[in-house]
């Protein structure tokens, strides 16, 4: 039971992780039409950035909020240099050009942090275990990212669906040239929309980055996840990708933590111990091909036009 | 016209002429590098040619290409490794799980469009890459070692570097060589057709995704030769050859070369592998230079080299 409550919750923290990075690239999905591949770069550079504002500023929660302004500053000049030329292509020269700047990214980060990971080490108040309810214990960091995590997914629902803002976005994501003819600036929105992009991508991987560590290539797996997430949950949908996200956290952690015991009731326990965790790797994608053979257009599709 | 056909053929004669007088230069100098190297591009050079013929002609935009590298190449190396040594076998074999594989993909596949396809061929890449990382047995995330490659009796010693070399050339040859053939067949032009205008088509009467069908099983069984000899020829195996990564390598040669020409993707694949192995001597940072360098031929090289000779030669 114990042990249940606590999966459920990393499903739910792992769901809320995923549910940020997804967000940015449905967003810049949705409303730009762009592909970008290099989301997964934007995930790692956050990590990286924090981690070395942390050590510099010897504070954590200084140093996290110093990542999140570079990873925001990274992402517009990174939309400003190269992407923004990119809109109305074709996706392929999206998935290509994107992919160009995955290569970049890595060795950039090689190049200057060094080919060995490095370690976010969290400060003590973050480390106590907390009760949450009689009996059940839960680590204070995993819960402060679902507490962050639930605050930045109800403050986007309320920039894109109260404000001005959000109604110019949305107003963009149906149709740009009405838009643009109607006065608003489209370049210095789109701007905005993947630099907020960006910092949700950063977010979520210096809260990882404490868990896992930070290292080169950690955004490509999570990448592909976030976006089986978007298509699964619609493309351009946040509530979509919310919920997707939640899904597939919750999917893929209950299957690795009880697949290998469920396995075992069956196989032999070694024959169980090594189908189990490519399984239960494997659980997500079969997911999202049962999704899109059934629903073609994803569980939510947002609806556009 | 004219013109652009003539620098376009010269180009392409070249090309040929060079590889198939490579070994004669490399046992001339003594540079076996230069073989190895180049055996490598031919072998890429044709699982690119592969992928051009579902996204540059039937506008099929798989992202899971790679998949066929790895499968080919396990098929090779698990039977080698319970002691099934003859080519006459693992390859069959190797092109008989390659096309039901494909044939599976692109069954489930081929219902979404767009963005949609794009996702779901690299999710089962992506399941097939987890599957043979699952293979404890034969490596698992580690690899399999191939102690002894393909036997074809007396016709053929995969072993022999020239021989080798000369066998990967063939193969592309006549993979370039039957992709010209479907092209210009009835069959091609169908495919053609349902890339430029689906609807239409149908109403014709042609069922679209049977057609389109075919063409992906023949493009995955393709890669998945070009699987088999990458996996001889580096006699190893790993879950990293079908990693979503090296699909997208795949896609760059398409692209680089030119996508929807016979030639681009041969083309592509020796320019991307070269300057890869270039930048990679002047510097350990090569991805440096190569990542932007992608950017921009997206950004300014439509049609990729091919295109742009083609380009040139006119004005």
């Amino acid at each position: 039971m114990l042990l249940v409550v606590e999966q459920f919750l990393n499903g739910l923290q792992f769901g809320l992780l995923l549910f940020l990075l997804a967000a940015g690239l449905t967003l810049v999905f949705g409303i730009m039409d762009l592909v970008n591949l290099a989301h997964g770069s934007l995930y790692m550079m956050g990590a990286y950035f924090a981690a070395t504002f942390v050590a510099w500023t010897g504070n954590f929660l200084i140093g996290v909020l110093l990542a999140l302004g570079a990873t925001l500053l990274l992402g517009i000049v990174l939309e400003f240099v190269a992407l923004r030329h990119l809109y109305g292509r074709d996706h392929l020269d999206h998935v290509l050009a994107t992919f160009g700047l995955i290569l970049f990214f890595n060795d950039a980060v090689r190049l200057i942090w060094g080919p060995a990971g490095l370690a976010l080490p969290l400060p003590a108040w973050l480390t106590v275990p907390i009760q949450i309810v009689p009996g059940v214990f839960y680590p204070a960091y995993r819960l402060a990212i679902i507490v962050v995590a639930l605050a930045v997914a109800l403050m986007l629902y309320i920039v894109v669906m109260r404000t001005r803002i959000g109604m110019l976005i949305r107003a963009g994501a149906s149709n740009r040239e009405m838009i643009g003819a109607l006065g608003i600036n489209i370049k210095l929105l789109y701007t905005l929309v993947f630099g907020l992009g960006a910092a949700l991508a950063g977010l979520a991987g210096m809260m990882q980055a404490p868990i896992l560590t930070v290292q080169i290539g950690m955004g490509e797996n999570i990448l592909i996840l976030a976006f089986v997430i978007i298509v699964i949950g619609g493309i351009g949908s946040i509530r979509g990708a919310f919920l997707a996200a939640i899904f597939v956290g919750m999917i893929d952690t209950l299957g690795r933590a009880f697949l290998p015991d469920l396995l075992r009731q069956i196989l032999s326990s070694t024959a169980a111990s090594t189908a189990a965790p490519a399984l239960s790797s494997m659980l997500i994608y079969l997911l999202m091909a049962i999704v899109l053979v059934v629903r073609p257009e994803g569980l939510f599709p947002a609806s556009r036009r | 016209m004219i013109a652009s056909l003539n620098a376009r053929t010269a180009l392409v004669a070249l090309v040929a002429a060079g590889l198939l007088l490579l070994p004669l230069y490399s046992s001339i100098t003594g540079n076996i590098f230069v073989l190895t190297l180049f055996t490598r591009i031919v072998i890429f050079a044709l699982a690119a040619a592969s992928l051009n013929l579902i996204m540059g002609y039937g506008g099929m935009m798989s992202f899971g290409h790679a998949a066929y590298l790895g499968i080919g190449g396990y098929a090779v190396g698990i039977l080698a490794n319970e002691g099934i040594g003859s080519g006459f076998i693992q390859w069959p074999v190797a092109l008989l799980v390659s096309a039901l594989f494909a044939l599976a993909v692109g069954a489930l596949s081929l219902r979404t469009r767009g963005v949609y396809f794009i996702m779901i061929t690299l999710a089962f890449a992506q399941m097939a890459y987890y599957i043979v990382s699952g293979l404890a047995r034969y490596g698992g995330d580690d690899g399999l070692t191939i102690y002894k490659r393909s036997d074809f009796g007396g016709l053929i010693n995969l072993s022999s570097r020239v021989q080798f070399y000369y066998l990967c050339l063939a193969c592309l040859f006549g993979g370039v060589y039957l992709i010209w053939r479907i092209v210009n067949s009835r069959f091609g032009l169908v495919v053609q057709g349902l890339r430029s205008n689906e609807a239409r088509m149908q109403a014709i009467g042609f069922p679209a995704n049977r057609y389109r069908l075919v063409c992906f099983v023949i493009a995955g069984t393709m890669c998945g030769l070009a699987g088999a000899l990458l996996a001889n020829n580096t006699d190893f195996v790993s879950p990293a050859v079908m990693y979503w990564t090296r699909s997208g390598d795949l896609m760059v040669m398409v692209i680089l070369g030119g996508m929807g020409s016979l030639f681009g993707p041969v083309i592509g694949a020796i320019v991307y592998l070269l300057l890869e192995e270039a930048l990679s001597q002047v510097t350990e940072y090569w991805a440096l230079i190569m990542g932007p360098l992608l950017l921009l031929i997206v950004l300014f090289g439509r049609g990729g080299i091919v295109g742009l000779l083609g380009r040139l030669s006119r004005g």
